[in-house]
């Protein structure tokens, strides 16, 4: 096993931990720019290819550092590179979390919970909004969409049964 | 909610939350699975949870996973909740990958992606109308909210800057104030 290449990954990937403000996807450039001109870890069409498997797989969205470590140093890399990316992330929201926990009845955790509510929510339209301009969508997934919302916010059926039926329509070639 | 979770039920729940987002929509499925299915935290709490995991560095969604843990049973809860989000997403992918670079080709899923991709769009939409809802009344809920999808979702700018200049409307417009007597 080669150990320079798990310190290499290791350093690399903590340190985009802590720079990824905003989300894992901001720090894609650098990412690339590291792991593909660097340290040749792969191709530019390879790195491509496992961030689009990464965003088609289920969880975190950040898990295509399991894959770029698994091929630069195989499961040893894949597993160090993701615990890498988690930690000092982690740790820092621990820290904020502890100290948001003790300002339970200030008026300033109030006010953040209040004020910050409509702007979430409107975060939360801006992400659907560019998921699904990111997925190329044409008018059929849009109509597929509008069902499929319709239901989730008239009844009470469980959102899996409606999404394994929307990914059932897409396996048909339906969408 | 009447008792504070175990371990095994916050890696459990987490684990539900990941497989669940298959086609994406993790902010959607955490809200259904926490502040609907098990309501281990309110609607505005959970809201403001999620702009905080947002801002701070990381991916957001382990960010959320660990502020959940760590309110119910500190580092062995975070431990434990981004344990439950991560593992099995990472054996699958770790699958794919493995096909990936032994055989050159990605699993052929494509199609039922692109039709539950539809649907996690329409979970988040959803999400921003029973979300909305509650927070939405009034002018300035409703500007703030306009505001930072037009500066956010239409324009794309990035994160902090739409939050450095609408935050502190938001929260001076929020902060309580003494009623007069």
């Amino acid at each position: 096993m080669n150990v320079k290449t798990l310190v290499q990954i290791f350093l690399l990937f903590s340190s985009l931990s802590i720079l990824s403000i905003g989300g894992g996807n901001t720090v894609l450039p650098e990412m690339h720019r590291k792991a593909v001109g660097g340290y040749h870890w792969l191709t530019d069409k390879q790195f491509a290819d496992v961030f689009a498997i990464s965003q088609a797989a289920p969880g975190p969205s950040i898990l295509i550092v399991t894959m770029i470590g698994y091929k630069a140093a195989g499961i040893p890399g894949a597993i160090l590179a993701t615990v890498a990316m988690m930690i000092p992330a982690g740790v820092l929201v621990y820290l904020v979390s502890r100290v948001w926990e003790h300002a339970k009845n200030s008026p300033a955790r109030k006010a953040v919970e209040k004020g910050f509510a409509p702007l979430t929510v409107g975060l939360i339209l801006a992400s659907a909004w560019i998921m699904s301009k990111a997925a190329d969508h044409d008018w059929r997934a849009y109509l597929l969409t509008g069902v499929c919302t319709l239901i989730f916010s008239t009844t009470k059926i469980n959102p899996l049964i409606i999404v394994a039926g929307a990914g059932l329509i897409g396996w048909l070639g339906w969408v | 909610m009447s008792e504070k979770p175990t371990l095994p039920d916050l890696a459990l729940t987490f684990n539900h939350i990941a497989l669940a987002s298959f086609g994406g929509g993790l902010s959607a499925w955490s809200r259904e699975v926490l502040v609907v299915e098990k309501k281990w935290m309110e609607d505005e709490e959970f809201l403001s949870a999620v702009t905080m995991c947002r801002i701070l560095p990381g991916a957001n969604q382990v960010n959320l996973a660990v502020f959940v843990g760590v309110k119910f049973r500190g580092i062995p809860g975070a431990l434990a909740a981004v344990f439950g989000l991560t593992l099995v997403p990472v054996l699958i992918v770790l699958v794919m990958a493995y096909f990936y670079f032994q055989f050159h080709q990605v699993p052929a899923v494509a199609g039922i992606l692109k039709g539950a991709a539809a649907a996690a769009v329409a979970l988040t939409l959803s999400m921003v109308f029973k979300t909305g809802r509650k927070c939405l009344v009034g002018v300035i809920p409703v500007l703030l909210f306009l505001a930072i999808f037009l500066m956010n979702g239409i324009i794309r700018w990035p994160l902090l800057a739409c939050l450095s200049l609408l935050a502190p409307l938001a929260v001076g417009w929020a902060w309580p104030r003494e009623k007069k007597p």
